[in-house]
Protein backbone atom coordinates (compact mmCIF):
# COMPACT_ATOMS: atom_id res chain seq x y z
CA UNK A 1 0.00 0.00 0.00
CA UNK A 2 2.62 2.45 1.21
CA UNK A 3 4.74 1.41 -2.36
CA UNK A 4 1.94 2.27 -4.20
CA UNK A 5 1.35 5.63 -2.13
CA UNK A 6 4.90 6.52 -3.33
CA UNK A 7 4.14 5.56 -6.66
CA UNK A 8 1.32 7.76 -7.11
CA UNK A 9 3.24 10.50 -5.30
CA UNK A 10 6.59 10.17 -7.35
CA UNK A 11 5.31 9.99 -10.83
CA UNK A 12 4.17 13.71 -11.02
CA UNK A 13 7.74 14.93 -10.35
CA UNK A 14 9.30 13.47 -13.29
CA UNK A 15 7.77 10.63 -15.66
CA UNK A 16 4.18 11.81 -15.86
CA UNK A 17 5.25 15.69 -15.07
CA UNK A 18 2.56 18.36 -15.76
CA UNK A 19 4.66 20.89 -17.46
CA UNK A 20 7.27 19.03 -19.58
CA UNK A 21 6.10 15.54 -19.90
CA UNK A 22 2.00 15.51 -20.24
CA UNK A 23 2.24 19.38 -21.47
CA UNK A 24 -0.78 20.93 -19.55
CA UNK A 25 -1.61 23.80 -18.41
CA UNK A 26 0.51 25.79 -20.43
CA UNK A 27 -1.31 29.09 -20.07
CA UNK A 28 -0.09 29.86 -16.81
CA UNK A 29 3.35 28.30 -17.06
CA UNK A 30 3.83 30.67 -20.33
CA UNK A 31 2.31 33.47 -18.91
CA UNK A 32 3.89 34.12 -15.07
CA UNK A 33 7.29 33.18 -15.77
CA UNK A 34 9.18 36.36 -16.53
CA UNK A 35 10.93 35.97 -12.97
CA UNK A 36 11.26 33.62 -10.72
CA UNK A 37 9.03 34.71 -7.51
CA UNK A 38 6.10 34.83 -9.86
CA UNK A 39 6.54 31.19 -10.82
CA UNK A 40 6.62 30.31 -6.86
CA UNK A 41 3.56 31.84 -6.18
CA UNK A 42 1.43 31.19 -9.17
CA UNK A 43 2.97 27.39 -8.21
CA UNK A 44 1.28 27.59 -4.58
CA UNK A 45 -1.55 28.79 -5.98
CA UNK A 46 -2.18 26.12 -7.90
CA UNK A 47 -1.12 23.27 -5.66
CA UNK A 48 -3.09 24.67 -3.10
CA UNK A 49 -6.32 24.36 -5.39
CA UNK A 50 -4.84 21.10 -6.98
CA UNK A 51 -4.74 19.37 -3.24
CA UNK A 52 -7.48 20.47 -1.52
CA UNK A 53 -9.45 19.80 -4.58
CA UNK A 54 -8.32 16.58 -5.04
CA UNK A 55 -9.25 16.26 -0.86
CA UNK A 56 -12.69 17.32 -1.17
CA UNK A 57 -13.65 15.59 -4.60
CA UNK A 58 -12.02 12.37 -3.22
CA UNK A 59 -14.32 12.45 -0.27
CA UNK A 60 -17.67 13.28 -2.07
CA UNK A 61 -16.96 10.69 -5.35
CA UNK A 62 -19.74 8.10 -3.90
CA UNK A 63 -22.11 10.97 -3.77
CA UNK A 64 -21.71 12.99 -7.29
CA UNK A 65 -23.87 11.36 -9.78
CA UNK A 66 -21.33 10.78 -12.86
CA UNK A 67 -23.38 12.13 -15.77
CA UNK A 68 -23.35 15.74 -13.82
CA UNK A 69 -19.82 15.14 -11.78
CA UNK A 70 -17.71 17.36 -14.36
CA UNK A 71 -19.76 20.28 -13.37
CA UNK A 72 -19.61 19.22 -10.06
CA UNK A 73 -15.29 19.10 -9.79
CA UNK A 74 -15.42 22.75 -11.38
CA UNK A 75 -17.89 24.26 -8.45
CA UNK A 76 -15.14 22.75 -5.92
CA UNK A 77 -12.61 23.96 -7.91
CA UNK A 78 -13.48 27.55 -8.39
CA UNK A 79 -14.46 27.83 -4.55
CA UNK A 80 -10.74 27.01 -4.03
CA UNK A 81 -9.40 29.51 -6.33
CA UNK A 82 -11.60 32.12 -5.02
CA UNK A 83 -10.08 31.10 -1.50
CA UNK A 84 -6.64 31.72 -2.87
CA UNK A 85 -7.40 34.87 -4.99
CA UNK A 86 -9.22 36.34 -1.59
CA UNK A 87 -5.81 35.24 0.39
CA UNK A 88 -3.52 36.82 -2.15
CA UNK A 89 -5.11 39.96 -2.31
CA UNK A 90 -5.66 39.94 1.25
CA UNK A 91 -1.74 39.63 2.11
CA UNK A 92 0.25 39.50 -0.98
CA UNK A 93 -1.39 42.73 -2.86
CA UNK A 94 1.82 43.18 -5.18
CA UNK A 95 2.16 39.18 -6.77
CA UNK A 96 -1.52 39.29 -6.99
CA UNK A 97 -1.30 42.49 -8.91
CA UNK A 98 1.40 41.40 -10.94
CA UNK A 99 -0.60 37.64 -11.72
CA UNK A 100 -4.27 39.75 -12.22
CA UNK A 101 -6.23 37.02 -13.99
CA UNK A 102 -3.99 34.32 -14.20
CA UNK A 103 -5.23 33.44 -10.80
CA UNK A 104 -9.02 33.32 -11.36
CA UNK A 105 -7.85 31.28 -15.03
CA UNK A 106 -6.33 28.35 -12.25
CA UNK A 107 -9.92 27.51 -12.41
CA UNK A 108 -9.64 26.51 -16.02
CA UNK A 109 -6.12 25.07 -15.78
CA UNK A 110 -6.37 21.65 -17.57
CA UNK A 111 -4.01 19.90 -15.05
CA UNK A 112 -6.44 20.63 -11.83
CA UNK A 113 -9.71 18.95 -13.82
CA UNK A 114 -7.44 16.41 -15.81
CA UNK A 115 -6.11 14.96 -12.45
CA UNK A 116 -9.65 15.21 -10.62
CA UNK A 117 -11.38 13.35 -13.47
CA UNK A 118 -8.52 10.65 -13.91
CA UNK A 119 -7.32 10.58 -10.39
CA UNK A 120 -9.44 12.01 -7.38
CA UNK A 121 -12.26 10.94 -8.95
CA UNK A 122 -11.84 7.04 -9.01
CA UNK A 123 -9.66 6.63 -5.89
CA UNK A 124 -9.65 6.56 -1.89
CA UNK A 125 -8.30 9.73 0.01
CA UNK A 126 -5.31 8.85 0.52
CA UNK A 127 -4.17 8.06 -2.97
CA UNK A 128 -5.51 11.12 -3.63
CA UNK A 129 -3.44 13.55 -1.59
CA UNK A 130 -0.55 11.09 -3.45
CA UNK A 131 -1.00 12.30 -6.30
CA UNK A 132 -2.18 15.74 -5.87
CA UNK A 133 0.91 16.23 -3.97
CA UNK A 134 3.53 14.86 -6.55
CA UNK A 135 1.63 16.50 -9.69
CA UNK A 136 1.68 19.68 -7.63
CA UNK A 137 5.37 19.75 -6.99
CA UNK A 138 5.74 18.78 -10.15
CA UNK A 139 4.08 21.69 -11.38
CA UNK A 140 5.88 24.05 -9.30
CA UNK A 141 9.04 22.62 -9.60
CA UNK A 142 9.11 23.03 -13.63
CA UNK A 143 7.53 26.67 -13.40
CA UNK A 144 10.24 27.80 -11.10
CA UNK A 145 13.17 26.51 -13.52
CA UNK A 146 11.30 27.78 -16.47
CA UNK A 147 11.13 31.57 -15.00
CA UNK A 148 14.70 31.18 -13.24
CA UNK A 149 15.95 30.30 -16.71
CA UNK A 150 14.20 33.60 -18.07
CA UNK A 151 14.91 35.79 -15.21
CA UNK A 152 18.39 34.80 -15.21
CA UNK A 153 18.84 35.85 -18.89
CA UNK A 154 16.42 38.75 -18.74
CA UNK A 155 17.44 40.23 -16.33
CA UNK A 156 20.95 38.65 -14.83
CA UNK A 157 19.17 37.87 -11.74
CA UNK A 158 17.29 34.98 -9.67
CA UNK A 159 14.82 35.13 -7.25
CA UNK A 160 15.97 39.08 -7.39
CA UNK A 161 19.43 38.08 -6.37
CA UNK A 162 22.09 39.55 -8.64
CA UNK A 163 23.71 37.15 -10.08
CA UNK A 164 25.07 39.20 -13.11
CA UNK A 165 25.93 42.33 -12.77
CA UNK A 166 25.37 45.81 -14.23
CA UNK A 167 27.42 44.99 -17.28
CA UNK A 168 25.15 42.65 -18.43
CA UNK A 169 23.14 43.46 -21.06
CA UNK A 170 19.55 42.17 -20.47
CA UNK A 171 17.85 39.95 -22.78
CA UNK A 172 14.81 42.08 -24.10
CA UNK A 173 13.78 38.75 -25.51
CA UNK A 174 13.05 36.67 -22.89
CA UNK A 175 11.05 39.53 -20.56
CA UNK A 176 8.33 39.21 -23.69
CA UNK A 177 5.97 36.79 -24.21
CA UNK A 178 8.80 35.57 -27.19
CA UNK A 179 11.08 34.56 -24.36
CA UNK A 180 8.49 32.18 -22.63
CA UNK A 181 7.36 30.21 -25.76
CA UNK A 182 11.17 29.65 -26.93
CA UNK A 183 12.55 29.26 -23.23
CA UNK A 184 10.05 26.44 -22.63
CA UNK A 185 10.45 24.77 -26.14
CA UNK A 186 13.74 24.42 -25.78
CA UNK A 187 13.43 23.23 -22.10
CA UNK A 188 11.21 20.47 -23.19
CA UNK A 189 13.63 19.42 -25.74
CA UNK A 190 15.80 19.16 -23.20
CA UNK A 191 13.52 17.02 -21.27
CA UNK A 192 13.23 14.54 -24.03
CA UNK A 193 16.75 14.33 -24.65
CA UNK A 194 17.52 13.36 -20.62
CA UNK A 195 14.24 10.91 -20.66
CA UNK A 196 15.67 9.23 -23.62
CA UNK A 197 19.05 8.51 -22.19
CA UNK A 198 17.38 7.68 -19.07
CA UNK A 199 16.04 4.74 -20.96
CA UNK A 200 18.43 3.20 -23.09
CA UNK B 1 -16.58 56.63 -29.83
CA UNK B 2 -15.84 55.10 -32.75
CA UNK B 3 -12.36 55.49 -32.93
CA UNK B 4 -12.32 53.94 -29.34
CA UNK B 5 -13.98 51.17 -30.46
CA UNK B 6 -11.63 51.02 -33.13
CA UNK B 7 -8.56 50.91 -30.69
CA UNK B 8 -10.58 48.54 -28.65
CA UNK B 9 -10.60 46.14 -31.43
CA UNK B 10 -7.40 45.95 -32.80
CA UNK B 11 -6.17 45.91 -29.63
CA UNK B 12 -7.42 42.61 -28.78
CA UNK B 13 -6.76 41.17 -32.22
CA UNK B 14 -3.17 42.07 -32.95
CA UNK B 15 -1.23 44.52 -30.28
CA UNK B 16 -2.04 42.27 -27.29
CA UNK B 17 -3.14 39.09 -29.55
CA UNK B 18 -5.21 36.81 -26.96
CA UNK B 19 -2.82 33.78 -27.77
CA UNK B 20 0.66 35.14 -28.29
CA UNK B 21 0.58 37.78 -25.96
CA UNK B 22 -1.77 37.01 -23.09
CA UNK B 23 -1.32 33.11 -23.04
CA UNK B 24 -4.46 32.23 -23.05
CA UNK B 25 -6.26 29.27 -25.77
CA UNK B 26 -2.94 27.91 -25.38
CA UNK B 27 -4.34 24.32 -25.60
CA UNK B 28 -6.19 24.17 -28.62
CA UNK B 29 -3.44 26.46 -30.21
CA UNK B 30 -0.86 23.57 -29.77
CA UNK B 31 -3.91 21.21 -30.28
CA UNK B 32 -5.86 22.31 -33.41
CA UNK B 33 -3.71 23.47 -35.70
CA UNK B 34 -2.24 20.79 -37.82
CA UNK B 35 -4.74 21.29 -40.67
CA UNK B 36 -5.28 24.84 -41.56
CA UNK B 37 -9.44 23.61 -42.49
CA UNK B 38 -9.94 23.20 -38.39
CA UNK B 39 -7.57 25.61 -37.48
CA UNK B 40 -10.70 28.13 -39.04
CA UNK B 41 -13.70 26.02 -38.07
CA UNK B 42 -11.83 26.06 -33.89
CA UNK B 43 -11.10 30.19 -34.00
CA UNK B 44 -14.54 30.45 -35.81
CA UNK B 45 -16.20 28.19 -32.47
CA UNK B 46 -14.36 29.97 -30.27
CA UNK B 47 -15.31 33.86 -31.50
CA UNK B 48 -19.29 32.35 -31.33
CA UNK B 49 -18.87 31.31 -28.08
CA UNK B 50 -16.32 34.30 -26.94
CA UNK B 51 -19.13 36.97 -28.32
CA UNK B 52 -22.23 34.94 -26.68
CA UNK B 53 -20.41 34.49 -23.04
CA UNK B 54 -18.98 37.95 -22.86
CA UNK B 55 -22.51 38.98 -23.40
CA UNK B 56 -24.46 37.11 -20.87
CA UNK B 57 -21.17 37.97 -17.37
CA UNK B 58 -21.26 40.98 -18.75
CA UNK B 59 -25.25 41.09 -17.79
CA UNK B 60 -24.76 38.60 -15.02
CA UNK B 61 -21.90 40.44 -13.01
CA UNK B 62 -23.08 44.19 -13.40
CA UNK B 63 -27.23 43.01 -13.12
CA UNK B 64 -26.72 40.31 -9.99
CA UNK B 65 -23.32 40.00 -8.97
CA UNK B 66 -22.54 44.03 -8.47
CA UNK B 67 -26.36 44.58 -7.28
CA UNK B 68 -26.46 42.42 -4.41
CA UNK B 69 -22.31 42.66 -3.75
CA UNK B 70 -21.90 38.91 -4.25
CA UNK B 71 -18.21 39.70 -5.84
CA UNK B 72 -16.80 36.62 -4.60
CA UNK B 73 -18.99 34.32 -6.49
CA UNK B 74 -17.62 35.64 -9.59
CA UNK B 75 -15.81 33.02 -10.58
CA UNK B 76 -17.88 30.14 -9.74
CA UNK B 77 -20.52 31.94 -11.72
CA UNK B 78 -18.29 32.59 -14.73
CA UNK B 79 -17.36 29.20 -15.09
CA UNK B 80 -20.99 27.92 -14.48
CA UNK B 81 -22.00 29.93 -17.34
CA UNK B 82 -19.87 29.24 -19.49
CA UNK B 83 -20.57 25.50 -19.67
CA UNK B 84 -23.90 25.41 -19.85
CA UNK B 85 -23.62 27.96 -22.30
CA UNK B 86 -21.52 25.53 -24.58
CA UNK B 87 -23.74 22.58 -23.80
CA UNK B 88 -26.73 24.58 -24.98
CA UNK B 89 -25.03 26.20 -28.10
CA UNK B 90 -23.98 22.50 -28.45
CA UNK B 91 -27.45 21.06 -28.14
CA UNK B 92 -29.52 23.77 -30.42
CA UNK B 93 -27.02 24.05 -32.99
CA UNK B 94 -27.23 19.83 -33.04
CA UNK B 95 -30.59 20.04 -33.36
CA UNK B 96 -31.12 23.89 -35.95
CA UNK B 97 -28.57 24.04 -37.62
CA UNK B 98 -26.92 20.90 -38.55
CA UNK B 99 -25.09 21.86 -41.41
CA UNK B 100 -23.21 24.73 -39.00
CA UNK B 101 -22.51 21.92 -36.18
CA UNK B 102 -20.91 19.47 -38.71
CA UNK B 103 -18.71 22.19 -39.46
CA UNK B 104 -17.69 23.13 -36.23
CA UNK B 105 -19.65 20.91 -33.39
CA UNK B 106 -16.64 18.80 -32.59
CA UNK B 107 -14.75 21.91 -31.37
CA UNK B 108 -17.66 23.13 -28.93
CA UNK B 109 -16.93 20.13 -26.34
CA UNK B 110 -12.95 21.50 -25.61
CA UNK B 111 -14.23 25.17 -25.68
CA UNK B 112 -15.20 24.93 -21.57
CA UNK B 113 -11.85 24.55 -19.93
CA UNK B 114 -10.75 27.06 -22.77
CA UNK B 115 -9.15 29.95 -20.59
CA UNK B 116 -9.86 32.10 -23.68
CA UNK B 117 -13.15 32.05 -22.85
CA UNK B 118 -13.15 33.20 -18.98
CA UNK B 119 -10.02 35.00 -19.47
CA UNK B 120 -11.70 37.31 -21.87
CA UNK B 121 -14.88 37.49 -19.11
CA UNK B 122 -12.73 38.49 -16.28
CA UNK B 123 -10.80 41.10 -19.09
CA UNK B 124 -14.00 42.62 -19.66
CA UNK B 125 -15.18 43.22 -15.88
CA UNK B 126 -11.30 43.94 -14.97
CA UNK B 127 -11.00 46.95 -17.74
CA UNK B 128 -14.77 47.91 -16.41
CA UNK B 129 -15.86 47.87 -20.27
CA UNK B 130 -19.46 48.90 -21.35
CA UNK B 131 -21.67 46.56 -22.69
CA UNK B 132 -20.94 47.69 -26.31
CA UNK B 133 -17.27 48.07 -25.46
CA UNK B 134 -17.19 44.31 -24.16
CA UNK B 135 -18.86 43.53 -27.76
CA UNK B 136 -16.41 45.02 -29.39
CA UNK B 137 -13.54 43.44 -27.16
CA UNK B 138 -15.08 40.14 -27.32
CA UNK B 139 -15.03 39.92 -31.79
CA UNK B 140 -11.46 41.42 -31.64
CA UNK B 141 -10.30 38.77 -29.08
CA UNK B 142 -11.85 36.05 -30.91
CA UNK B 143 -10.57 37.49 -34.81
CA UNK B 144 -7.37 37.30 -33.13
CA UNK B 145 -7.25 33.84 -31.70
CA UNK B 146 -8.53 32.47 -35.28
CA UNK B 147 -5.84 34.62 -36.95
CA UNK B 148 -3.05 33.39 -34.95
CA UNK B 149 -4.78 29.82 -35.00
CA UNK B 150 -4.54 29.86 -39.62
CA UNK B 151 -0.85 31.44 -39.30
CA UNK B 152 0.20 28.51 -36.76
CA UNK B 153 -1.54 26.07 -39.12
CA UNK B 154 0.00 27.18 -42.35
CA UNK B 155 3.19 27.29 -40.98
CA UNK B 156 2.80 23.80 -39.50
CA UNK B 157 1.78 22.39 -42.40
CA UNK B 158 4.90 23.13 -44.30
CA UNK B 159 6.78 21.74 -41.18
CA UNK B 160 5.62 18.30 -42.03
CA UNK B 161 7.99 18.23 -44.28
CA UNK B 162 10.80 19.55 -42.67
CA UNK B 163 13.42 17.90 -41.32
CA UNK B 164 13.78 18.88 -36.81
CA UNK B 165 15.95 17.71 -34.56
CA UNK B 166 14.54 14.42 -33.25
CA UNK B 167 14.00 16.22 -29.26
CA UNK B 168 11.85 19.17 -30.80
CA UNK B 169 9.58 17.59 -32.41
CA UNK B 170 6.05 18.11 -31.86
CA UNK B 171 5.04 20.57 -29.08
CA UNK B 172 8.68 21.81 -28.78
CA UNK B 173 8.93 22.99 -31.93
CA UNK B 174 5.37 24.29 -32.26
CA UNK B 175 6.16 26.60 -28.84
CA UNK B 176 9.21 27.79 -30.72
CA UNK B 177 7.63 28.85 -33.32
CA UNK B 178 4.78 30.55 -31.36
CA UNK B 179 7.59 32.56 -29.90
CA UNK B 180 8.74 33.48 -33.17
CA UNK B 181 5.28 34.60 -34.23
CA UNK B 182 5.18 36.71 -30.96
CA UNK B 183 7.82 38.25 -31.29
CA UNK B 184 6.37 39.21 -34.84
CA UNK B 185 3.27 40.33 -33.44
CA UNK B 186 5.72 42.27 -30.92
CA UNK B 187 6.29 44.85 -33.70
CA UNK B 188 2.49 45.82 -33.12
CA UNK B 189 3.69 47.11 -29.71
CA UNK B 190 3.00 51.34 -29.66
CA UNK B 191 0.68 50.78 -32.92
CA UNK B 192 -2.16 52.18 -30.97
CA UNK B 193 -0.88 55.01 -28.81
Amino acid sequence: MSQQLFKDFVKGLWKHNPVFRLILGMCPTLAVTNVAINGLAMGLATSFVLIFSGIVISLIKDFIPSKVRIPCYIVVIASFVTIADLFMAAYYPPIHAVLSIYVPLIVVNCIILGRMEAFAGKVPLKRAFADAFGMSLGFTWALILLASVREFLGFGTVFGATILGAWYPQVLMMKLPAGAFITLGLLIGLMNIVSRKKHV
Amino acid sequence: MFKELLVIFFGAAVVNNFVLYRFLGICPFMGVSRKTRSAVGMGLAVTFVMVIAGAITWAIYHFILEKFGLYYLQYVAFILVIASLVQFIELYMRKNVEDLYKAFGIYLPLITTNCAILGLALLNILKGYSFVQSLVFSIGAGAGFTLALVIMSGIRERLELAEIPEPLKGVPIALIIAGLLALAFGAFTGMLK
